[in-house]
């Protein structure tokens, strides 16, 4: 694939957009080839133009911008396996494979005619079909629900089915447009081994974008984009070599990880700090030993230790280099405008809880919040939609102060526990108290007490950012004064005041998720339901957010997060795993990574940890099956 | 697991057609016929669409809605009954127009009438007789009730109709000829019994073609461009008028099976004549069938959803077929304007084929002119729709 001078603008309300911006790049023939880059980036603008399917703008640097349309550009080239894009469109459709974002499946036809479908379109010749389609099921797992409607597919095996379709004929050149995009974790790896058996077995060269960094290590070659521009080419280990030095774990046993985290954000020597482990994993500005003289002044068991650069840390480098700056969001205000009682100051300094002794003694220390009543509890939850149990039987607690996460597949029934600790949603049976109301009783004085972000971006889309937290701070009931300062304070929190007069429609993502926040916050909730917040989000704004969530949680408000990222996992204190509607594991997320440790796997991740339990678990329901 | 495959694999290359051949046109071609037959199957409403929506349209308009005026209730006032009073009675008695009821004075049988009990009254004052008999002019009065303006022309004439007959009897008995010099007898062709539901029941069924021609086709369209299954099939080696011909034919099949539908449901249960051929009818449906998707297909192009298709489909298509295609509305009674805009409304064209056919049999002129007018909608419509569909998202 070559491109030269390729720019593609697009209007929108009045604004123009450039997805792609005067792209010069070469994709070698062979392998698989990473297209990343964070939301907007034009990762699938570029698959459109290599498709034919949209047309590069005309080269506005050269002198020939004055020729008329029918006159071809010499210096805008688009060229695929040596077709030429804009002349020959259809020999390129002809040739390639290719599956959208939003696969194109026929949901209303089975598994077999939806591969029949393509079969046909790409002219496998019927003879060829039996051992072709058996070959394709194999890979797949599709094998047992041949005939199923595609629609009553999960988003992972819906991917599968998109990728063996693209396949029917395998094509010299396969375009797959974010195919991992809101699939579990064990799907996403079934994807990438086909995708590599595909590249390697049939010399099929892969286009693949994604927005899931850790899948870099699958690529051979990784091109990284941003607003359009070519940030960096080169295999995966050149770009994470490139930081080797300037990563760090950093942990101190007598400091809770979150404030650890939070000071570690404020030091001008690091660029970027995320939660792993017992500690943080610090990225450097420099390289050369990371030296904090203060926070080492202040905690005496700090240990410092380099570690394994890896691709998300160049990316992030690489990012705040074209952003202009990588500095995290302000912190929020704590405890001083927030007039609850229990938020204490106290719980700023590490206080003696931290040092609580766990059971199982030789365990690291890890978070242990304060304690306090439970917040939430939940014992023997059940909901059936008709003869289909969705939850069977959940037991937990959630603590003040706490971030609890509730991880599971597609399907796990994490959204329908979120509605019935909502009161969204009446349970079938069980017990469930929220900030110490039975919902069954009290739900709507309980839902004054909780915020809740949906999934989907729930504000008015032709609404300013104002008229969005004037409309849900009176719908929440707040008036007068104290409504003007709640929406002061909201403004100058989440750093929106700059763009209060904007329709919210048009903001980027990050900043529709902070307005999205800052609505649900205005009535002071003691506890925050986060409905898989940060998906379809990129990494960036996914750091950003949670130190929003971090410093929330350390003001005291407890926060409640759905998520299907599994680094994620580690911004927790307590998570529950779920499938099929009752709960794998429960616990910290240090003891389930601890869990998944064996001989083979000495570092485990917590990714690991999750594929081991969701593959043991179905396994055994397969055998009892 | 890729040591498995290593022994199974083939290369494909050799069981692929080249993309152009007859043969892998004709296999993508089937393929998505039969894609698009089998989401029809699975769609039930397309299948209601097609086939319930004509069955309760039809029995609505055949038996409900009518245009005739039947049964109506009149408030016949005798003053002062007699033997010719109790003829012309009779007279309304026995048509199957009127139900009449007898008043005895004006009074009671005007509070029936502001009640809206009865549609009309036909008023007998007590010298009825005295005058018919005396110096032949005598005068009935007759009040109807003129809310519905259509109804009440109608009744009005009927009224008369009845009282012109019975006169007629009446002088014949009396040994009078010649008494009317001029009797006005009308004779009415083509619907002989006047029943609405003759010419309202052909005009449906191209209202209905309408409403699977143009409606269904640019929402399933648009429902492809919603799923986005539209971008996968673009970047196949589907070529754009296989790609329109595979969604034409299932939904002209869909179009024709509903006609035949209606004429059958028509024909057999209402028994509206048939006077044209078969073949005739076939032919023009087709025609007219060719002119709804061409419709249908470049609003899709225009609207990518569902609902935006939906609603311009109505408002482009549907209305104007309900309302300027003479289906109901006479187009030769709306002012001008109207009439030239009702012109370029397609169903206007088939509605007049239709009613021709049914009604009065192959008038080839009406048919030929107004097939003519179709075939050049149809070549239009298509042309366009093939001229501004692209492998293009922009």
């Amino acid at each position: 694939m070559r491109l030269r001078a390729i720019s593609k603008t697009f209007r929108a309300g009045g604004m123009e957009v450039r997805a792609v911006d005067g792209l010069a790049l070469d994709i070698a023939r062979g392998g698989i080839t990473g297209l990343i880059g964070p939301d907007g980036a034009g990762k699938t603008t570029l698959m459109r133009l290599a498709t034919g399917l949209l047309t590069p703008d005309p080269n506005a640097s050269s002198a020939t911008v004055h020729r008329s349309r029918q006159q071809r550009d010499p210096t805008v080239e688009l060229r695929v396996l040596g077709i030429d894009v804009l002349a020959e469109p259809m020999r390129v459709q002809e040739t390639i494979g290719y599956m959208p974002q939003r696969f194109g499946l026929y949901e209303d036809l089975s598994v077999r005619r939806n591969l029949e479908l393509y079969a046909d379109l790409h002219g496998v010749a019927h003879a060829a079909r039996a051992s072709r389609f058996a070959e394709l099921l194999e890979l797949t797992g599709l094998g047992r629900f041949t005939e199923r409607l595609a629609g009553r597919l999960s988003g992972g095996m819906k991917q599968k089915l998109g990728v063996a379709c693209a396949l029917v004929r395998p094509p010299p050149l396969l375009l797959l447009d974010e195919p991992t995009v809101g699939v579990d974790p064990v799907s996403r790896r079934d994807l990438w081994s086909i995708v590599q058996a595909m590249a390697r077995d049939n010399g099929v060269t892969v286009l693949v974008s994604t927005a899931y960094l850790d899948e870099a290590e699958h690529c051979d070659d990784i091109v990284l984009l941003h607003r359009g521009r070519l940030l960096g080419q080169g295999p995966p280990r050149r770009f994470s070599e490139a930081m080797r030095g300037r990563c760090f774990h950093v942990s101190a046993g007598s400091m809770r990880r979150r404030a650890l985290q939070l000071r570690l954000s404020r030091d001008p020597a690091v660029l970027d700090v995320v939660l792993e482990g017992a500690g943080a994993r610090v990225v450097a500005r420099a390289p050369g030993a990371l030296s904090l003289p203060a926070l080492a002044a202040e905690v005496s068991d700090l240990v410092i230790r380099p570690v394994e650069p890896r691709f998300e840390d160049a990316f992030i480098d690489r990012l705040a280099a074209a952003v202009g700056s990588g500095r995290a969001p302000a912190p929020l205000p704590t405890a001083a405008t927030t007039s609850r009682p229990g938020s204490g100051a106290s719980r700023e300094q590490p206080s003696k809880a931290t040092h609580a002794v766990r059971p199982g003694g030789d365990a690291p220390p890890i978070d242990a919040p304060a304690i306090d009543a439970p917040v939430i509890e939940v014992s023997g939850l059940q909901r059936r939609f008709g003869r289909f149990v969705a939850v069977k039987g959940l037991d937990f607690e959630v603590r003040r102060g706490e971030i609890f996460g509730l991880l599971g597949a597609n399907g796990a029934g994490k959204s329908t526990t979120f509605r019935m600790l909502c009161g969204l949603l009446p349970a079938s049976a069980g017990k469930v108290r929220v900030a110490g109301l039975d919902m069954r009783r009290s739900a709507p004085r309980a839902r004054g007490r909780l915020g809740y972000m949906a999934q989907r971006f729930s504000m008015y889309g032709d609404l300013s950012v104002l008229q969005n937290l004037r409309f849900f701070s009176s719908a929440y009931g707040l008036r007068g004064e104290h409504q003007r300062a709640r929406i002061d304070w909201a403004l100058a929190t989440f750093e929106l005041e700059d763009i209060q007069r904007e329709r919210s429609g048009d903001l980027p993502l990050g900043f529709k998720q902070r307005l999205a926040m800052a609505a649900a916050l205005l009535h002071e909730p003691e506890i925050l339901f986060l409905d898989e917040p940060t998906s379809g989000v990129d990494a960036l704004v996914r750091r950003e957010f949670w130190q929003r969530i971090n410093a929330l949680a350390e003001s005291g408000t407890t926060i409640l997060v759905t998520t299907h990222f599994m680094d994620e996992a580690n911004y927790c204190d307590r998570l529950v795993i779920m499938a099929d509607g009752e709960v794998l594991a429960a616990g910290t997320p240090m003891a389930l990574i601890e869990r998944a440790r064996r001989p083979q796997q000495p570092e485990p991740t917590f990714e690991d940890a999750f594929i081991a339990l969701i593959s043991a678990h179905r396994k055994a329901s397969e055998q009892a099956a | 697991m890729s040591d498995a495959h290593q022994g199974t694999r083939t290369d494909y290359r050799d069981t692929v057609d080249t993309v152009g051949s007859i043969a892998a046109r004709r296999m993508r071609l089937l393929g998505l016929i039969r894609k698009e037959t089998q989401q029809i199957k699975r769609d039930p409403s397309s299948l209601a669409i097609a086939f319930v929506l004509p069955v309760v349209l039809l029995l609505l308009f055949g038996y409900g809605v009518s245009l005739d005026a039947r049964n109506l209730g009149i408030a016949f006032v005798v003053e002062q009954p007699d033997a010719d009073t109790a003829s012309l009675l009779g007279a309304f008695r026995r048509s199957p127009l009127f139900e009449p009821r007898e008043y005895r004075d004006i009074q009671t049988a005007e509070r029936a009438f502001s009640a809206r009990q009865v549609f009309a009254l036909v008023w007998l004052r007590s010298d009825f007789a005295r005058r018919l008999r005396g110096h032949g002019d005598a005068p009935i009065g007759v009040i109807v009730n003129g809310v519905d303006a259509n109804q009440a022309r109608i009744g009005t004439g009927y009224i008369q109709g009845v009282w012109r007959k019975w006169l007629a009897g009446w002088l014949r008995e009396q040994g009078i000829d010649g008494a009317p010099p001029v009797v006005l007898e009308p004779r009415i062709w083509f619907n002989a019994a006047v029943r609405s539901r003759d010419f309202l029941v052909p005009g449906l069924i191209a209202i209905l073609m309408t409403l699977i021609g143009a409606l269904l086709t640019s929402m399933v369209v648009a429902r492809e461009w919603e799923r986005g299954t539209m971008e996968a099939l673009l970047v196949t080696p589907i070529r754009i008028p296989e790609l329109m011909l595979g969604k034409l034919a299932p939904y002209f099949a869909l179009g024709m099976g509903s006609m035949l539908l209606c004429v059958a449901v028509g024909v057999g249960l209402f028994g509206i004549p048939l006077r044209g051929s078969v073949l005739v009818l076939l032919a023009t449906s087709a025609l007219f069938m060719l002119v709804a998707l061409g419709m249908g297909l470049l609003i899709s192009i225009i609207a990518k959803n569902q609902y935006v298709a939906g609603q311009m489909a109505i408002i482009t298509t549907f209305l104007p077929a309900f309302i300027l295609s003479g289906f109901i509305f006479a187009i030769g009674s709306m002012p001008a304007p109207i009439q030239w805009i009702s012109h370029i409304v397609p169903a206007r064209y088939f509605v007049a084929i239709l009613q021709t056919l049914f009604l009065a049999g192959d008038v080839w002129r009406i048919i030929l002119f107004n097939s003519a007018a179709l075939l050049v909608m149809m070549v239009l419509l298509l042309g366009r729709a093939r001229g501004s569909f692209r492998k293009r998202l922009d």
